[in-house]
């Protein structure tokens, strides 16, 4: 938004009239509540009480409860005022929230687990993915490969249909070697997918490196693995970056190999989020609390890179 | 500090051929410029020299032991980039310590080297600068540092002043030239300007698709080309040529150029009828009224103290270098005098310079 106040860059003939920059402003704030205001529903949901989340009209104004997040931690069973009224005092404040509506807690819910498969299988396959990636694209970039292009064709042809096109031949393949429903399996998958845009990214930024800065660490005394690893990966870390958060908001989100390859041991997040269901079906509030809470790592992921993600993204648009 | 002797060194990228059978040695503490215009393969020698390059067929020996096949990092010498290759991600004096760094130098002795060689090259104020924040010069002197830290055996260099303005190109000549004669390094110098070459080489060997045309001192490739494409390439404005047919005979003392009878220096080969071509510098030509070889003027450039005069004549233009103060009209007809101890002669089917008494030792290299 600061970009479009500010005063104009070197390239403009004139500057912006006052009610241009306003609107232009009032543009962006537009797009901006029109972007964020579907998760701030999202986050509104989750505080809200099991009737208010499908009340219609909607409602903007409601209690809120913590309903959502404590159903979504537990699984509880109902029982009888009688049988509620003889146990002892409840410990807790969830105790005590479950009570009022006629249940006790019977145990913690697989959120916790499933978050964690989302978090090792997410970042363990852009690690791989990103790490295969950059020794591809590197080797690619600079060494002469016989068959080269034709090579990165075939790379940059996994990614011509979409993965799903081939969910049943993986789902066989993956039964076949007892890895169906492993988060090995998971991060294999997709890893595969990820690495071909990884090395298509990744030679773009790396074919931006002058080869003289290693070649000028090879003259010095670093071998070809030194040189990569202290003088190619420093100037390379933007594109890294912009690769990285790729590869995870695509492992993060995928759903549709999640739901056919996982359904317990390694469950991520996606498949799991649609399926909370309470007393009477779905369980909005703590679908929108699991939501919330889904998104906040891939949120602070990219607000930690997002300056080599703004730069990665625009690198080598133009030239310096 | 080394000798590098070269043999038949030969460089292929699938059916092109980079450099071929290259031969010459490099005597230790010489000043020795490849030069060449681009893509002559003058670039692929020095890298195939430092080790960035493996040669297709030939040897590379540094002070008489092969290093032909060994990995850049074990021959000892430093490469000095055309645009410089500093770290962006180092300062100054990082960048010229990284190579003791690379040795596993001691941090503090790294620092004195740093100094050291800072002082030598008047950057020690720069030392804690980043290196975007430099000017070309500077950033030259940099990687000048970077090179001289470790004492190599040799400095390869690759059109070092290629990417800096004119002005200040000749100033980093003179300090080139002088670092070198105080450090006494053998020093491998590429270029596509013979300028650099001419003011900062004990010897030049003058490179064209691939193949050495000529090795020698700066003045023996001026006055003794060994080939048109030499003789062409270096002098600005080049040689002149004028071509004529006639056959020769050692002992002879004159040609026949066309009608005329032109003086030369005493031919040293017989030869049958074939094309040949007279080769003039612009400073060998006089303008005399009773001259045989006449043209018409067709323009005249003043450059301060001489000035280019082009004349045309019936044989091909030729540009004449006159003093400032010769007058002389656009359209006049002139006669043209040659020094004639200076002139050269050449085959054109084959661009080899033809013996004479002036032209003796200097053979396709």
């Amino acid at each position: 938004m600061t970009a479009v106040l500010t005063k104009s860059s070197a390239h403009s003939i004139v500057e912006a009239s006052p009610r241009a920059k306003i609107v232009a402003g009032g543009l962006v704030i537009l797009y901006a509540v029109i972007t964020i205001l579907p998760l701030l529903w999202i986050v509104a949901t989750a505080f809200k009480s099991q009737s208010d989340a499908i009340a219609y009209p909607p409602k903007v104004i409601f209690e809120p409860t913590l309903e959502g997040y404590v159903n979504l931690f537990t699984v509880r069973t109902r029982q009888t005022p009688d049988f509620i009224a003889k146990l002892p005092p409840p410990e807790t404040w969830y105790d005590k929230l479950v009570r009022q509506r006629d249940m006790v807690i019977a145990g913690p819910s697989k959120v916790v687990p499933r978050f964690v498969n989302s978090l090792i299988i997410g970042f363990g396959s852009t690690f791989l993915a990103v790490f295969l990636g950059t020794l591809a694209a590197y080797a690619f970039s600079r060494f002469r490969i016989p068959l080269a292009d034709d090579l990165l064709f075939f790379i940059l042809s996994t990614r011509m249909m979409p993965p799903v096109a081939v969910a049943i031949p993986i789902y066989l393949m993956y039964r076949q070697l007892n890895l169906t429903d492993t988060r090995l399996g998971m991060i294999l998958l997709y890893t595969a997918v990820n690495v071909s845009l990884a090395v298509w990214l990744l030679k773009g930024f790396i074919d931006e490196i002058p080869r003289e800065y290693e070649e000028a660490a090879l003259v010095d005394g670093y071998t070809r693995l030194q040189a990569l690893r202290k003088v190619v990966l420093p100037q390379a870390v933007t594109g890294i970056a912009a690769t990285a958060i790729f590869c995870l908001i695509f492992s993060w989100n995928e759903y549709a190999f999640a739901v056919l390859l996982t359904s317990g041991e390694a469950q991520t997040m996606p498949p799991f989020i649609p399926f909370i269901i309470g007393e009477g079906g779905q369980d909005w509030p703590a679908v929108a609390a699991a939501t919330t809470l889904f998104v906040i790592p891939i949120v602070l992921f990219t607000v930690l890179l997002r300056k080599h993600l703004l730069r990665g993204i625009t690198f080598g648009a133009v030239r310096k | 500090m080394a000798q590098i002797r070269v043999e038949n060194l030969r460089k292929s990228f699938d059916q092109f051929t980079a450099v071929e059978g290259s031969n010459f040695t490099i005597d230790d503490g010489a000043f020795f410029a490849l030069l060449g215009p681009s893509g002559c393969g003058k670039t692929t020698t020095l890298r195939m020299i430092a080790g960035l390059e493996l040669p297709t067929d030939g040897k590379i020996m540094l002070n008489g032991e092969d290093v032909t096949f060994r990995r850049a990092a074990a021959r000892d010498i430093a490469f000095v980039f055309q645009l410089f290759a500093l770290y962006p991600h180092m300062n100054v004096a990082e960048n010229i310590g990284f190579p003791l760094k690379c040795q596993g130098m001691a941090r503090r002795e790294i620092r004195e080297c740093v100094q050291e060689t800072a002082r030598l090259l008047r950057i020690e104020h720069l030392l804690s600068s980043k290196t975007s924040k430099l000017s070309g010069g500077d950033r030259q002197r940099v990687a000048l540092g970077r090179a001289m830290v470790r004492r190599p055996k040799a400095f390869l260099m690759d059109e070092p002043l290629g990417a800096l303005d004119a002005e200040f190109r000749h100033l980093m000549c003179g300090e080139l030239r002088d670092l070198h004669d105080r450090i006494g390094a053998t020093t491998v110098y590429v270029t596509h300007d013979q300028l650099e070459a001419m003011s900062m080489a004990d010897r030049i060997a003058v490179m064209n698709k691939g193949c050495i045309e000529q090795i020698g001192s700066p003045q023996e490739v001026y006055d003794r080309p060994a080939s048109m494409f030499v003789a062409d390439f270096i002098g600005s404005p080049p040689m002149n040529f004028l071509r004529f047919e006639s056959g020769l005979r050692s002992g002879d003392r004159a040609v026949a150029f066309h009608s005329v009878s032109v003086e030369v220096p005493e031919i040293r080969e017989d030869r049958a009828s074939a094309p040949l071509a007279l080769g003039i510098r612009p400073e060998h030509i006089r303008f005399a009224d009773a001259a045989p070889v006449r043209g018409e003027v067709f323009g005249a450039e003043y450059l301060g103290t001489t000035q280019i005069v082009t004349v045309d004549t019936a044989h091909g233009r030729v540009a004449a270098r006159l003093p400032s103060s010769a007058s002389v009209r656009i359209g006049e007809t002139v006669g043209l005098e040659f020094h004639s101890e200076r002139l050269a002669l050449f085959d054109v089917g084959s661009g080899l310079a033809i013996r004479t008494a002036n032209e003796r030792s200097a053979r396709r290299g």
